[in-house]
């Protein structure tokens, strides 16, 4: 992770590795060379696939994967696990949805109410796992049931049916659209603000990863959690934010679902969650923590939504869809392997 | 050392690319890249034209499958490029229709079961000029988004039917078994057949868990033994609640929507009294017809009424014609 910055006076102490093995290094190269694997592929076998329209599609469905990934990249590197982030999408979205429908209440205040939930149960999984020390894989699982019964149940119970829609027309809903859900032109096509918040998400995850004491934080934690309360570090505070951090993408993301769609489905999420964890994967986080990056989960979530469009686009079968996806990812984390492999030799 | 390394993730890549080519059925496709001049709806006249049917079923779903059957069958005579796809959430289900735009198809058939989320998709279709229409769910606002037609059957009034169907059968207490958590539709044909039949519960049942659904089911008919009545709405459903009557020694009626050849022989058997049939082979085999007329002569079917291809019955009378062709994964 660390640069060498500033000026350096040559030290035949130092040995100064190649360009290359300094590129290889770095956990996202893996998943750089995949995304451009991926694009060189799709570009070359369809005509649409590199049309203004046809990246708006694919980046489209990227930037909602990638904003949760990104999330759940730092987690991973603190060395936790977060199941409920793909269900919670959609509990945010009813939350704020039922909100504004049902009580009147103004939009913006329901976003507020539904991130307020959001980093309830973020920290309530976060200080679960902390105090019962069960892995977490096990305690989020729980928690995604859990949310799972809730969607569909307080759904029933509040509007008789499975979907919560007419949020069109509460107040403050035009505003909060603009921010959440609105569409800028470029090229003459319309590209989603998502795609916006997922760059922003990304920069600011990379920035305090690399940047500040509380990601030093997170890779110690991961790394080893003994020796990080050793020398002082608040392990169990830093991954009750960590937790905290994967929900409030989490509420990012069905907020501008809901904003978007105006509409919300009992059943909306589930399984997001292994995509969000596979896309920080390809990305270079280890499943044992302490190693990872911001922006290589991005780069996964961007490899996911190529593949989830491009396919489309090479007009295959769909009944296939589910294997190129399965082939795709695996090729991908095998490229990473061989990288990392490269670069644990480099650091000895 | 490192040569391994990269002959083992060449390996990988090779695997990959193998595995693609295999499979690849109907390969790249060569359409010309004309230059989004879709302004009527037609980018290319005189050739092939595509069509993209874009559902919210899920990937493997038997009644889906027949859908799917129907488009392809009608591509295949009516020389129409056929593309299906589907996705159960309806966000992603719209970023597939925006996906269908962006290639200029000269056709769009979308199933609509949460239609707020896709409006913004299919109005950029629709005025992008390219003909859309809707099936099997979300009729009332077919006409609203600017869809040429609906085909399908309306569910409220299948339900009612099926209801009271099996009240003429002297049954006095119905259990509505609901497979699909975020699927409207389905909560409209419980509403309907409550109307239909009078004492009515619903059961919420996870269709991609067949071992969850007939415990369920059984719990239910053994927690309350006066349940003399099944109404599930998938034809996978109906054999588990077959199943779970069995095992939970009631005597309940079971009666389904939508028909599969395993439900064809249990209405033979009569352990299954009758199916609301809705023919979904034509929801996916009608569009293509009427997009292609619309293409080649400007057509227009059903007067801005829906296309209703339901319900039907299939009991003991009519079953045995139905069979052969359920087998065949057209009914």
């Amino acid at each position: 992770m660390s640069d060498f910055s500033g000026t350096l006076t040559t030290d035949e102490r130092i040995a100064s590795p190649s360009l290359l093995n300094r590129l290889a290094v770095r956990p996202e190269i893996g998943a750089l060379i995949g995304a451009l694997v991926v694009f060189v592929f799709f570009t070359v076998i369809t005509s649409q696939f590199v049309t203004p329209a046809g990246i708006s599609t694919w980046l489209d469905t990227s930037a909602t994967i990638g904003i949760v990934s990104v999330a759940v990249a730092l987690l991973m590197i603190g060395g936790e696990f977060d199941l409920s982030a793909g269900v919670m999408t959609a509990s945010t979205s009813l939350v704020t949805a039922m909100l504004a429908t049902k009580l009147g209440v103004n939009v913006w205040l329901a976003i507020l109410v539904s991130l307020v939930f959001a980093l309830a149960v973020g920290a309530f999984n976060g200080w679960l796992v902390m105090r019962t020390k069960l892995p977490s894989f096990i305690v989020t699982l729980g928690t995604f049931f859990a949310l799972q019964g809730i969607n569909l149940g307080v759904t029933t119970l509040v509007t008789g049916t499975v979907q919560v829609s007419g949020i069109a027309t509460a107040p403050g809903y035009a505003s909060a659209g603009y921010l959440f859900a609105s569409t800028f032109s470029l090229a003459g096509t319309s590209f989603p603000i998502s795609i916006v918040w997922w760059i922003v998400v990304t920069a600011l995850a990379a920035w305090v990863l690399v940047r500040t004491r509380f990601g030093n934080w997170i890779f110690a934690v991961g790394g080893s959690a003994a020796s990080s309360r050793a020398v002082g570090v608040p392990v169990g505070r830093s991954k009750i934010v960590l937790f905290m951090t994967t929900a409030g993408a989490a509420w990012l993301v069905g907020t501008i679902n809901i904003l978007r769609f105006t509409t919300v489905q009992a059943n909306q999420g589930i399984g997001l969650e292994f995509e969000y964890i596979i896309a920080a994967v390809i990305g270079g986080c280890l499943l044992t923590g302490g190693f990872g990056s911001a922006v290589g989960a991005a780069i996964g979530a961007l490899i996911f939504g190529m593949a989830n469009q491009g396919i489309v686009y090479a007009h295959w079968n769909s009944d296939w869809f589910k294997l190129f996806l399965g082939i795709m990812l695996l090729a991908a984390v095998l490229v990473n392997n061989g990288f990392r492999a490269r670069a644990e030799r480099v650091r000895r | 050392m490192l040569s391994k390394k990269s002959k083992r993730i060449l390996l990988g890549m090779a695997a990959a690319a193998g595995a693609i080519a295999l499979a690849a059925c109907s390969g790249p496709a060569s359409s010309s890249s004309s230059g989004g001049s879709a302004a009527n709806g037609s980018a290319t006249s005189g050739g092939p034209i595509n069509v993209a049917v874009v559902t919210h079923g899920s990937a493997g779903d038997s009644f889906w499958n027949v859908v799917k059957n129907g488009a392809t069958d009608a591509g295949k005579q009516l020389g129409v490029n056929v593309t299906y796809n589907s996705d159960g959430d309806p966000g992603a289900q719209s970023k597939l229709i925006d996906n269908a735009v962006a290639q200029h198809v000269d056709g769009l058939v979308v199933s609509m079961a949460n239609p707020d989320a896709l409006k913004t998709s299919i109005q950029a279709a629709v005025k992008a000029g390219i003909p859309v229409i809707t099936i099997n769910s979300g009729q009332s606002q077919s006409a609203a988004f600017g869809a040429l037609a609906h085909v399908g059957q309306d569910e409220g009034i299948a339900g009612q039917q099926a209801g009271a169907k099996l009240k003429s059968a002297g049954k006095t207490n119905l259990l509505c078994v609901i497979h699909e958590a975020g699927n409207v539709g389905l909560s409209q044909r419980c509403d309907g057949a409550k109307q239909g039949f009078g004492k009515t519960t619903n059961l919420q049942v996870d269709i991609n868990n067949p071992t969850d659904v007939e415990a369920k089911i059984k719990g239910a008919l053994q927690t309350d033994s006066s349940i003399d009545a099944v109404l599930t709405l998938n034809p996978q459903i109906a054999l588990s609640a077959v199943n779970a009557a069995k095992e939970a020694n009631s005597k309940a009626t079971v009666a389904t929507f939508d028909l599969n050849s395993d439900v064809v022989s249990a209405i033979k058997s009569g352990q299954i009294a009758f199916a609301v049939d809705q023919q979904q082979y034509e929801q996916g085999y009608l569009p293509i017809v009427m997009l292609k007329l619309y293409h080649d002569n400007a057509n227009t079917v059903g007067g801005g009424q829906p296309v209703l291809t339901g319900p039907g019955f299939v009991d003991k009378s009519n079953v045995d014609k139905v069979a052969q062709y359920a087998a065949r994964g057209t009914r």
